[in-house]
């Protein structure tokens, strides 16, 4: 062991010129950052779960998330399933404006760059909607009745009917005479209560919190990457002869489509 | 021994650089996993939205188990692909790659285990008080 490291000199190891895990220093940090980062999003999803796994009922995605833009309600999940696509293809572009950085090649790089630019300003604006749907409610709101909190909807021929929780419903006269009978009602959501679940607040409050958290990432990543878009523009890497900068931004910005990963599964799937 | 950890030429990222036909190899690669991440999600939503987590009675539905395993195994996998492709944590060094992911698994599944312990017992308590007191 000695003998190896004997004829390498002192300011040849440590005099920045050498890396340990063959990495630049901007692009390792950058990681560590990411890690940090990722255990901020893990304790957040790892509280939800606590406050989901210890609650006697929660509400079912597919029936709080089934809203699409300009077509009303009826359509399970689909609207965020979209906006997933757009970031997983937004995080495609990136990886493809790192590649075109790679062959050195400005055109290629301006164009990958800009549609995640647009893919990630997409992604924000349906946050934006879902935001707007969730805090003014879905449909009728919810009513307190005899038998407990029940969601109003109504069917495709406009006929009552109650949604009692764990996928039980209500119709017809008993759904009339509990409609009737209703003590309390509650539309849309807050940080206090919400009509999706009425017996659990922390629903929206969680709702709020992460997809809030997961919005402003996704926010100051479209930031970033107008920024390092100008800069290529100006031909600022070029010069310097490589596109670091840009894988190193893209390193961000699939990390916030990792994260986008996890909160679609626990927040609309489970 | 060689050494491997010097910079000859004082940039990583100049010798990480690539002609055409590597890049139309890289390319491939991309689209292929951008074809499997939709997929993946396709599959998800299909399954959230066709099997339900109660039956008609109210009753837990016993696929539920099962397609909540599912769920978390197919998150895992979309993860895996973001990471060691998009990201290229599968080609650094493998000692960068383990510095990145080894104290995050190790402290993330701590966490998990302890968080779910706990919310259990509390589950348990508020059960015990709702039939006390229905």
């Amino acid at each position: 062991m000695a003998g190896q490291t004997e004829n390498i000199s002192r300011t040849e190891l440590w005099g920045g010129n050498g890396s340990p895990f063959r990495i630049s220093y901007g692009k390792q940090w950058m990681w560590m950052f990411l890690v940090s980062d990722a255990l901020t999003f893990g304790g957040l999803l790892t509280a939800y779960g606590f406050a989901r796994h210890q609650a006697p009922s929660w509400p079912i995605g597919e029936e709080t998330f089934n809203a699409m833009p300009f077509l009303g309600n009826g359509y399970p999940l689909l609207y965020v399933a979209l906006m997933t696509f757009i970031l997983i293809v937004s995080s495609v572009t990136m990886v493809l404006a790192v590649e075109a950085g790679h062959r050195l090649d400005k055109k290629g790089v301006i164009k990958w760059l800009l549609l995640t630019v647009v893919g990630g300003l997409f992604f924000v604006g349906s946050q934006g909607w879902e935001w707007y749907h969730f805090i003014h409610g879905t449909h009728y709101g919810s009513i307190l009745t005899l038998d407990g909190w029940a969601v109003v909807d109504y069917n495709a021929a406009n006929e009552l009917i109650l949604r009692m929780g764990r996928g039980l419903t209500v119709s017809g006269a008993e759904a009339k005479t509990l409609f009737d009978g209703a003590t309390a009602t509650m539309q849309g959501a807050n940080l206090i209560e919400n009509e999706y679940a009425p017996l659990v607040p922390q629903y929206a409050n969680f709702f709020f919190f992460i997809t809030g958290f997961h919005g402003f990432h996704v926010f100051s990543g479209v930031v970033f990457n107008f920024i390092i878009l100008i800069n290529v523009l100006r031909g600022v890497y070029d010069k310097r002869g490589h596109y670091e900068m840009v894988e190193k931004v893209g390193l961000y910005w699939h990390f916030i489509d990792l994260v986008w990963v996890f909160v679609f599964t626990f927040f609309y799937l489970l | 021994m060689e050494r491997d950890d010097l910079i000859q030429d004082h940039n990583y990222s100049i010798s990480a650089n690539h002609n055409e036909a590597q890049g139309v190899v890289i390319r491939k690669k991309i689209w292929k996993v951008t074809g499997i991440l939709t997929l993946i999600t396709i599959v998800e939503v299909l399954i959230g939205a066709f099997i339900k987590q109660y039956d008609s009675v109210g009753e837990d539905n016993f696929l539920w188990p099962y397609v909540k395993v599912g769920f978390l195994v197919l998150t895992v996998v979309k993860a895996a692909y973001i990471v060691l492709i998009f990201m290229h944590l599968g080609d650094e060094r493998k000692s960068f790659k383990w510095l990145i992911l080894a104290p995050y698994i190790l402290f993330i599944l701590y966490l998990i285990f302890i968080c779910l312990t706990e919310s259990s017992y509390w589950h348990e308590v508020f059960q015990g008080v709702n039939s006390i007191n229905p």
